[in-house]
């Protein structure tokens, strides 16, 4: 993978992210509110959130090989990454989007 | 009497007991180790089973959800971390189990949970909730009583947080608890720990390891209970071996002595040795040992006695650790023992195998099995002497104690071949189970006169009248036989030695009975001599007789003569003849 410097590697690719959440945790809030924060800053526009409730859907945690909550899947652009934790750690959520080169 | 009928009503007098407060337990099926757990793992509580690589935890975590499933009808949840659920399907099924068919049916959920180092990366904060629920609803698909994680220190690998992890894994028992199943964990063995991870710390219910050890080349399996809270259990290491039907442990050690006895008799096959113990032959289910050098018809001895056995319409087992079967059966042929019919008609089983095959622990888990298999009336080692280079002295000590008391709990006669070697004495076995033994037959060679025969006697016959005296013990072509032996001023003699004696003997007879007739032939004539001077001493004795009847006449005839001489003086004399007359 070429490593970008700032940002815009990805600048014309859409991003389809999905993340897992089990009920409404201050970890879940706190994941989606990071989330939401993250993608205006870095892809306005061209990203789409799912936020699946395992909850309300277990059966996905199997299907999906979930098993920490809350687990951010980066869908598109491919490859698939797996991002768990509230993305509290902006740095290294970037990091595991692949939006920065790991340190 | 099978295992599988044996354990439910273990299983229903271990729940009698729960309802009186003791430990309700969870029969995990496995043949042996709910002997050892006295009911099986404790229900509704974690166990946790530790070991290295290889050491058979996913198996022993599989075999008790499949039994689990089908014995005793609670279902169960298998959460894999390492393996898929194609590939546990293919492991179980060389164990007879449809793991497939159990999920059909639903009595079996299994998760596969794949946990990639590399594609996780963590940012804060984060629980294993996904965990938790995907174990929730496996568990509510199939109502399951039963759950299996194997392994959760596949979990270490991929989460670098441990103090979240440590947390979550202490969340994950309590909740299994809350939800009353009967769980197992398995974990790999670390240094200096029962786990690498240090699993034991958060499931203090129930630890069992299990160990793979290789002495001197040989592997034998191993499992102990660690610890158990709230119940007794066996403390010891038992040996276990896995094959095509799963684990076997094996409780052996019921040293208490408390077997039944039989005052049955059954005939070890040759009628004068029969003979020799009362009449009647061994008691059944007691231990017989035979013993001797080499050459000394220890196996002709034993395979009469199964061929005994079989003829009464029993089932013998034969282990033969020195011959192959088609070797002991041609041998035998040639002393007159056919055992071709036996084995056909499956009452003979003859098992060769070396003692080196595998370790003694291993050996007596085959013999367990086998027993456990095929329920002879009677089994033979042949021999017992051989163990010793499978283990060490002790050891094989402790196998054949192991043995004998296994075979003598289920009332099976054991006989035991003992090859003595040369330097030992008679009285003692290579292998020391001298005192385990109920009945010691001692067979030995008398060397004499260039000769070499067997000798064979009783050494000790508990619990019934036996002879004391030594048999010559015959093997020919026809068969086996006993025959007395010279016992006379010039010792003990044997073979030649014997027949030469007995040829004496006869001669010495004859000879004897020749003097007597010719003595009383002399007898006859030395009688026809006296009689004969006897007549001639009467003839003379009638005739001093008759002379002297003839003088005494005379002198009669002479007085008479005088007196009638004197009377006639008198009248002459004109005497008072009157007064004489009135006198």
């Amino acid at each position: 993978m070429n490593t970008p410097k700032n940002g815009s590697p990805h600048d014309a690719e859409k991003w389809e992210l999905r993340l897992y959440t089990a009920g409404q945790t201050p970890k879940s809030l706190a994941a989606i509110k990071n989330l939401k924060r993250v993608c205006e800053e870095h892809f306005a526009g061209r990203y789409q959130i799912e936020i699946v409730d395992l909850l309300k859907n277990p059966r996905l945690a199997k299907d999906d090989q979930i098993v920490a909550i809350p687990t951010l899947v980066r869908k598109l652009p491919e490859p698939v990454r797996k991002i768990i934790g509230d993305l509290s750690d902006t740095e290294r959520t970037l990091v595991g989007l692949q939006l920065r080169p790991q340190s | 009497m099978g295992k599988p009928e044996a354990l439910p009503s273990r299983a229903k007098a271990q729940r009698g007991e729960a309802q009186r407060g003791a430990l309700p337990k969870a029969p995990t099926g496995i043949s042996g180790l709910d002997e050892i757990t006295l009911g099986g793992l404790p229900c509704g509580r974690p166990t946790l089973v530790c070991g290295a690589a290889g050491c058979g935890k996913t198996l022993f975590a599989m075999e008790f959800l499949l039994r689990g499933a089908e014995q005793y009808g609670e279902t169960g949840v298998f959460m894999a971390f390492e393996e898929t659920e194609q590939d546990l399907a293919k492991n179980v099924r060389s164990l007879g189990f449809d793991l497939d068919k159990l999920i059909a049916d639903r009595k079996i959920a299994v998760d596969y949970v794949r946990i990639e180092p590399a594609e996780i990366h963590e940012t804060g904060e984060y629980d294993l909730e996904g965990l938790f629920l995907r174990l929730g609803m496996a568990i509510e698909a199939v109502g399951a009583k039963r759950v299996v994680l194997d392994t959760l220190e596949a979990l270490f690998g991929g989460f670098s947080n441990q103090a979240l992890l440590r947390a979550e894994l202490r969340r994950l028992f309590r909740w299994l608890k809350d939800k009353g199943v009967t769980a197992v964990i398995t974990g790999e063995r670390g240094e200096g720990t029962l786990t690498r991870q240090g699993l034991e710390e958060y499931v203090s219910d129930c630890v069992i390891l299990l160990d793979h050890r290789v002495t001197e080349q040989v592997s034998t399996r191993r499992l102990r209970i660690v610890k158990y809270r709230g119940s007794t259990h066996g403390t010891n290491e038992y040996p276990f071996l896995i094959d095509e039907s799963g684990i076997h442990v094996l409780p052996l050690t019921s040293l208490r002595l408390n077997h039944a006895v039989s005052t049955e008799r059954i005939s070890t096959g040759v009628p004068r040795l029969d003979g020799m113990l009362g009449g009647e032959g061994y008691y059944r289910g007691s231990s017989v040992l035979i013993s001797g050098t080499s050459g000394t018809g220890k196996t002709s001895l034993a395979a009469y006695f199964a061929n005994a056995t079989c003829a009464r319409g029993e089932r013998c087992l034969y282990l033969a650790f020195e011959e192959s079967p088609a070797q002991l059966v041609r041998n035998m042929k040639s002393i007159g023992l056919d055992l071709n019919p036996w084995i056909k008609k499956g009452l003979l089983r003859v098992e060769a195998s070396r003692p080196t095959l595998h370790g003694i622990e291993m050996h007596l888990a085959v013999i367990h099995k086998m027993v456990n298999e095929f329920e002879p009336q009677v089994v033979v080692i042949d021999p017992i002497s051989n163990f010793s280079s499978a283990g060490s002295g002790s050891e094989a000590e402790a196998m054949l104690v192991r043995l004998i008391d296994f075979l003598k709990s289920r009332q099976v006669t054991a006989m035991l071949v003992n090859l003595t070697s040369g330097g030992n004495t008679w009285e003692r076995t290579d292998v020391g189970v001298s005192s385990l033994i109920d009945t010691w037959i001692l067979l030995r060679d008398i060397e004499l006169a260039g000769e070499r025969n067997r000798g064979l006697y009783v050494l000790k016959s508990r619990g019934m009248k036996h002879s004391n005296q030594i048999r010559e013990f015959l093997i020919t072509s026809e068969g086996v036989s006993l025959e007395d032996v010279y016992v006379g001023p010039e010792g003990v003699l044997t073979g030649s030695m014997r027949a030469a004696q007995e040829d004496r003997e006869k001669a010495a007879a004859l000879l004897r009975t020749q003097e007597i007739e010719h003595k009383q032939r002399d007898l006859a004539r030395k009688r026809a001599a006296l009689e004969a001077q006897i007549a001639a001493l009467r003839t003379e004795f009638e005739a001093v007789e008759d002379e002297s009847k003839r003088v005494s006449e005379q002198d009669r005839t002479r007085e008479q003569q005088l007196s009638n001489d004197r009377s006639a003086a008198a009248l002459g004399r004109g005497a008072d003849a009157a007064k004489r007359n009135r006198k």
